[in-house]
């Protein structure tokens, strides 16, 4: 949807498709394998109509194998191919973690530098719409563990539509975490995307009296509750994490030098966690900057219940984020 | 009701045996009170209580065994308010537990790492400072709320200095222009020094029989026989009553200028008017005015700045001899020592006489050392004759 102002709504969904489709078109060696992803157009539909577009050489379906396809997308990036492989969310991921962790994160190291493997892996993740415990996780943290990957988190519609074609340029693996949730949530953008980085943090909205750090759906949940935070005074930074492997600490320990509070939102679930990472570093680096205790919002420590209400209690929600907020900044 | 358990006095301790009751049912227990006595491999034991209250109930019989955590009685906390607070006053538990309770609190300051950052870096005790923060935690705010109040505190102190910073800041003043007048007259002036002791046993012989006509508040001092003798040998010697700049200039008037040493260090030479032609009464009442107002830095500006030479005199009990340093652009300090006795050698005769002193020194530029000694001669000779004074 063009307007004169250079830019355009469209829905996280479209964004996907986006930066899927340019990255076909860009280069020939790139090609997409995954369940579902030709024919049916993908269990999310972000690959609808590129089968017809590209071919069967460009769009494969594969058997239902994670650590089939997934080995196999590893193969053929060894011999040159640039693969982007869809695993339809993070929970079936686990059936091809020996792929990802003892090859695909390992291969460089074991080959004597002689062997680079890059691969994209797109998985959509967190709680989608009533999928249950099955099929609502977040393990981001799982893979941000792993030294070898590149694990980034597409928490807004600009890097929905542009980490991938900055994935790449990686000549390593690359996880790239999609959100179930925000599908068919709409946005506008920029029309031109230009250069997106994939090394680096980023501000979204400047503040100095707390900075909340999140990634993934809490970007937008933040925004929302920095936005209601302004309304009574309180000036919220909200930073986007957006690579969780490695991490761009400066961006975040700048941060919180400026505001001197911290408060981590994240979906996935407290112990041992992004946020826990996140906030060992902010002690380690930055602890004579605090003027409180860091905090954070994480997923209940439940398995992901079914019940929209459930659901919806087991993540950290705007609401959540401002009562934090006020509870730490005036002791609400 | 609160629960008395078998307490647990050790690691290894994992029963032990009720002894006696020290309390009977509806007794009126307070923090401290020994409830019971228990053996243990430890021996035997008084067991205090830490809750105030009425025994309740006391469920194990004396002779039993119980392991640690056994309830043993239980205590009602109700009954015990009012009673507490009519024991407080008198009650001496607290004193033992005071201390403990204080050395807590200093060790357990509650300060965000950036307060305690802030504080250090600015010397501020964080113990002085309330906590606003979640729990009373001690934030930057405080902290820099802290130092701002400091501050303001601090400025008001200056707007208005207590005397004891006027005094300071004073004592600081003098010494500053003691410094620089007299680096300046050393770096300038080329000083020659002259030394004649003088026999003042006919002065103060005179000065002695005189003082017995007065009253006591017009009695004279040494020192004013010295400064009029002084002032006297300057009529002779003119040229010892002048300043250098560019050159010698004479001064017509003698304003004889006077060292007095102010209490808290430092000296300031308020000047005698025409010492010449005042007499000796005049002389004393003027310094009986001057010397309080000079130690109280009341001096007017004329007396300050007229001086056209200066007597530094050092005062009973104090040293022989004073070599001065010449005040610019004055061209000559007379300094007088302690008045003493002294051998003294006189026509093939050796004596003992009552004497003084007195020093020149003079800016060789202006003088020679024969003016000066012709001064000193003079000086002399005038001292011999106190009458004329």
């Amino acid at each position: 949807m063009d307007n004169s102002t250079g830019k355009i709504t469209l829905t996280y969904r479209e964004a996907l498709k986006q930066g899927l489709r340019k990255a076909l078109q860009n280069d020939e060696n790139v090609f997409l394998m995954g369940e579902d992803v030709g024919r049916y157009g993908g269990a999310f539909a972000v690959s609808k109509g590129l089968l017809q577009e590209f071919g069967a050489d460009r769009i494969m379906d594969v058997p239902l194998s994670e650590a089939g396809f997934v080995g196999a997308g590893i193969g053929a990036a060894m011999a040159g191919m640039k693969p982007i492989i869809e695993v339809m969310t993070v929970n079936f991921s686990l059936l091809a973690m020996d792929q990802i962790v003892n090859n695909a994160a390992t291969l460089l190291h074991m080959s004597g530098g002689q062997i680079y493997v890059p691969m994209i892996i797109r998985m959509g993740c967190g709680i989608g719409r009533q999928l249950a415990a099955q099929h609502s996780h977040s393990w981001e943290p799982f893979y941000a563990h792993i030294p070898g990957l590149i694990v980034l988190s597409a928490g807004t519609h600009e890097d929905a539509r542009g980490m991938l074609r900055a994935a790449l340029q990686s000549p390593d693996p690359v996880l790239l975490f999609e959100y179930t949730l925000m599908l068919n949530l709409e946005k506008e953008i920029a029309a031109d995307l230009g250069f997106i980085d994939i090394t680096k943090a980023k501000v979204l909205r400047e503040g100095s009296a707390i900075s909340i750090i999140t990634y993934g759906t809490g970007v937008y949940k933040s925004l929302e509750a920095a936005a209601e935070l302004a309304l009574v005074g309180i000036e919220a930074e909200v930073i986007d994490l957006r690579v969780l492997r490695p991490l761009d600490e400066r961006t975040f320990l700048e941060s919180v030098a400026k505001t001197h509070r911290v408060l981590i939102v994240e979906d996935a679930w407290r112990s041992v966690s992004i946020s826990s990472e996140i906030s060992a570093r902010i002690m380690e680096k930055a602890f004579y900057d605090l003027d409180a205790p860091v905090q954070r919002l994480c997923g209940v420590e439940v398995p992901i219940p079914y019940p929209a209400h459930l659901e919806e209690a087991s993540i950290p929600q705007k609401n959540d984020i401002v009562n934090a907020v006020k509870k730490m900044i005036r002791h609400d | 009701m609160i629960e008395f358990q078998m307490p647990n006095l050790g690691a290894d301790m994992e029963a032990g045996t009720l002894i006696e009751w020290k309390k009977k049912l509806g007794d009126t227990v307070q923090r401290g009170d020994i409830i019971a006595e228990v053996e243990t491999q430890k021996g035997l034991i008084e067991i205090e209580v830490f809750d105030e209250g009425t025994i309740g109930e006391l469920l194990i019989e004396e002779g039993t065994k119980v392991p640690v955590g056994t309830v043993m009685a239980l205590i009602d906390p109700s009954a015990a308010v009012l009673e507490t607070k009519k024991a407080k006053a008198t009650s001496e538990k607290p004193i033992a537990l005071q201390p403990i309770e204080e050395k807590t609190a200093v060790f357990s300051i509650k300060a965000s790492p950036l307060a305690r950052r802030i504080a250090a870096e600015n010397h501020l005790d964080l113990s002085q400072v309330k906590g606003t923060g979640e729990n009373d935690v001690i934030t930057k705010d405080d902290v820099e709320q802290a130092l701002a109040t400091q501050k303001e505190q601090l400025l008001k102190v200056e707007k208005f200095p207590p005397d004891d910073a006027k005094i300071l800041a004073q004592i600081e003043a003098v010494r500053t222009a003691i410094a620089a007048a007299m680096s300046k007259s050393k770096r300038e002036i080329p000083h020659y020094y002259l030394e004649k002791k003088i026999d003042v046993s006919k002065a103060t012989d005179w000065l002695i029989a005189k003082n017995k006509e007065k009253s006591v508040q017009e009695r004279l001092l040494p020192v004013v026989l010295l400064i009029k003798a002084t002032a006297k040998a300057l009529t002779d010697f003119p040229e010892l009553n002048a300043v250098w700049q560019n050159g010698l200039q004479l001064k017509k008037e003698i304003h004889i200028g006077f060292v007095v040493s102010l209490r808290n260090g430092g000296i300031i030479v308020p000047a005698i008017h025409n010492a010449d032609i005042k007499n000796l009464d005049e002389i004393m009442a003027d310094l009986n005015d001057i010397i309080p107002r000079a130690r109280a830095l009341k001096l007017r500006s004329s007396e300050l700045s007229d001086a056209t030479i200066t007597v530094t005199n050092i005062g009973d009990g104090g040293a022989e001899m004073i070599f001065g340093v010449i005040y610019p652009p004055q061209v000559a300090i007379i300094g007088f020592g302690n008045i003493s006795e002294q051998p003294f050698a006189e026509k093939g005769m050796l004596g003992i006489r009552t004497s003084i002193f007195a020093t020149l020194a003079g800016d060789h530029r202006a003088t020679d050392g024969l003016t000066g000694s012709r001064f000193l001669v003079a000086l002399n000779n005038h001292l011999q004759n106190p009458e004329a004074l």
